[in-house]
């Protein structure tokens, strides 16, 4: 194959793998606190979406401001869900919280279709096709501001978790839960808020997506299998890993389908998820399985 | 072993076998049959997750190739449909077991295990919605042919009895389990794995037997949908819905319990019809009702359905048994 159309596959690649990046990174989140898959994830995402539609639809706000107001809501959101669902339900079993996120997931999902049918939607924004020229090809500005938008979030995210006492505290709880509760932090809160922020990574991935994508009620589905590849890739609970791990998820799901056409792209990565866990189910980059 | 264990299964099949008798009505045959089906794929899915502890979020993958399995030798084979039902059953045994062999020889517990299996569900799914023996996208018919001998049946009451059958197998195989040495291997390895190993007992051999009975009872159900509907596809088949139907059986009736999928597949199709009935055509509400359901159950009545109402009993018995005692003293 010629470099002139394997180098945009890479770099169309790593422009999506961003993406893929910021939704894993919710769930490594979360992974790496509660010890749970979070399977209600990808339809929490489906929700975020539609959200961020409803915003640009009904208000004319478009994508990009509406982060700053799905953020905090959908912080918010994770933050209940945690605190008054999943955490009451569960009686502190894993086998329950499983069965509670993918009750959860169940629930969102088919309410949205409930409310919305099967129809798939898009976003009407003039910039959704806009591109810059870069080294004789041309990239989508949409999907530049998402790669860039990702690297800013995990950012954030860093400095949050190791500079603010809330971070302190939320790594306290991911080493040592009973530790961390005897010298006075609040389990369940601290649970709740990484939930939150956990979702609210998903409110911003999806803010960033529905510009050049669209939404139905099963839109999720296509991410969440992604996002358990690209967290289990990179370690669960590791957020490096989950940033490599998304960009290294977005080129080998480009070039799949460069050489095996679109719907067998998905293939490659549910077959490369597949051998990690089988083989390697620690990640390239965690420390334990 | 005792023989007492397996009377009540003999009388909830052989009352639920003169059902047909009193009414011939095909919504209501029609109803039973498509909760016996889902018991059936219920009980597999509890023989692994009840009894072994192996949540599984991907029995679509033994489904979907039981009913896949059985089509493909009949429409594109020329089989008769007896011999393709039995190896439908065993492609969708020997799937399980492979799969089985892979995570549990990588040691995937818990929620690992759960992904693994959803993923293969997912990848068998896509294969099976591009692959051209499959039919693709436009799926595979199997001709209709009335007569037992292409175990197509005229009447809703012989396919009510034959899936009862298969049912009734189910039950006794579950029975038989339970009552084994291998069935408290089973149990052993649910409640303490590391310990259970300790004691000696071959931890991966026990789960892997398990995961490949359990995928033969889902692989039966799906063998029984292709022969009932005469028509699959990879949304049908290797579908997320029959995987979430066929754990929730179990956790709503009672995991780890020989009748609680066949409880909890009457209540889930209850409330599906329920939920049909209010909504009409429009989809999605009779699945938010299970999502919630389930939710409900872990929370409430973790041991499901028939533990509240063995626990209700209880509480009415208990003061019958203090009036008695007070009558004696």
């Amino acid at each position: 194959m010629h470099l002139s159309i394997l180098f945009p596959a890479i770099l169309n690649g790593l422009l999506t793998g961003a993406v893929y990046a910021l939704i894993a990174l919710g769930l490594t989140l979360v992974y790496g606190v509660l010890h749970i898959i979070n399977f209600a994830h990808g339809a929490l995402l489906t929700a975020a979406l539609f959200a961020a539609f409803f915003m640009h639809s009904l208000f004319g706000i478009d994508p990009y401001l509406a982060v700053f107001i799905l953020m905090p809501v959908f912080f918010a959101l994770g933050y209940c869900i945690q605190r008054f669902v999943i955490g009451p339900a569960a009686h502190g079993s894993d086998g329950n919280i499983l069965l509670v996120t993918l009750g959860l997931a169940v629930v969102i999902e088919n309410a949205l279709l409930f409310a919305f049918r099967a129809d798939t939607r898009t976003v009407d924004v003039t910039y959704a096709f806009a591109v810059v020229p870069f080294g004789g090809m041309f990239l989508s500005v949409p999907r530049l501001a998402g790669f860039a938008a990702a690297v800013v979030v995990a950012l954030l995210l860093w400095l949050l978790l190791t500079y603010t006492d809330t971070g302190k505290a939320i790594r306290a709880v991911a080493k040592e839960k009973l530790g961390a509760q005897l010298s006075g932090i609040d389990v369940a809160h601290i649970y709740a808020v990484t939930f939150g922020l956990g979702t609210a990574c998903v409110a911003i991935a999806a803010c960033l997506l529905i510009p050049t994508y669209y939404v139905n009620p099963h839109v999720g589905n296509a991410f969440v299998l992604i996002a358990f590849t690209t967290v289990v890739l990179g370690g669960m609970g590791s957020i490096p890993g989950a940033l490599i791990g998304g960009l290294f998820v977005g080129v080998v799901e480009s070039l799949c389908g460069l050489y095996l056409g679109e719907s067998l792209g998905q293939i490659g990565i549910f077959l490369m998820f597949i051998l990690v866990l089988l083989f390697r189910p620690s990640g390239l980059l965690g420390e334990r399985a | 072993m005792s023989r007492s264990g397996f009377l009540p299964i003999a009388a909830v099949v052989a009352a639920m076998a003169c059902i047909p008798f009193v009414t011939s009505s095909n919504v209501v045959l029609n109803f039973l049959v498509v909760a016996l089906l889902l018991t059936l794929a219920g009980q597999g899915w509890n023989v692994l997750g009840g009894y072994g502890g192996q949540y599984s979020f991907g029995h679509a993958a033994f489904f979907g190739t039981g009913a896949y399995a059985t089509a493909i030798l009949q429409v594109r084979y020329g089989l008769n449909a007896w011999p393709a039902f039995a190896l439908g059953i065993a492609t969708g045994a020997l799937v399980g077991a492979v799969i089985g062999t892979l995570t549990f020889r990588s040691g995937l517990r818990g929620s690992y295990f759960a992904l693994v299996t959803l993923a293969f569900a997912e990848v068998l799914r896509i294969v099976a919605s591009v692959a051209p023996i499959t039919g693709a996208g436009v799926g595979t018919l199997i001709k209709l042919d009335v007569g037992a001998r292409a175990l197509q049946f005229q009447s809703r009451a012989a396919f009510y009895w034959m899936i009862l059958a298969l049912v009734a197998g189910a039950l006794v195989i579950t029975r038989l389990i339970e009552q084994s040495r291998f069935g408290a291997w089973l149990v052993a390895v649910r409640e303490n794995e590391d310990a259970a190993r300790a004691l000696g007992v071959d931890a991966t051999r026990v789960k892997l037997s398990a995961m490949t009975i359990s995928a033969a009872m889902a692989a039966a159900a799906g063998c029984f949908y292709a022969q009932y509907f005469l028509f699959i596809d990879a949304g049908i088949a290797y579908g997320p819905w029959i995987s979430i139907e066929a754990l929730l059986a179990p956790i709503i009736g009672g995991v780890g319990t020989v009748f609680g999928p066949l409880l909890g597949a009457l209540m889930v199709k209850v409330l599906g019809e329920a939920a049909k009935h209010v909504t009409g055509d429009v989809p999605g509400l009779d699945l938010v009702v299970y999502g919630v359901v389930l939710i409900l159950v872990v929370a409430f009545a973790p041991r499901g359905v028939a533990d509240v109402v063995a626990r209700l009993r209880g509480l009415l018995k208990r003061p019958a048994k203090k009036a008695r005692e007070a009558a004696h003293g």
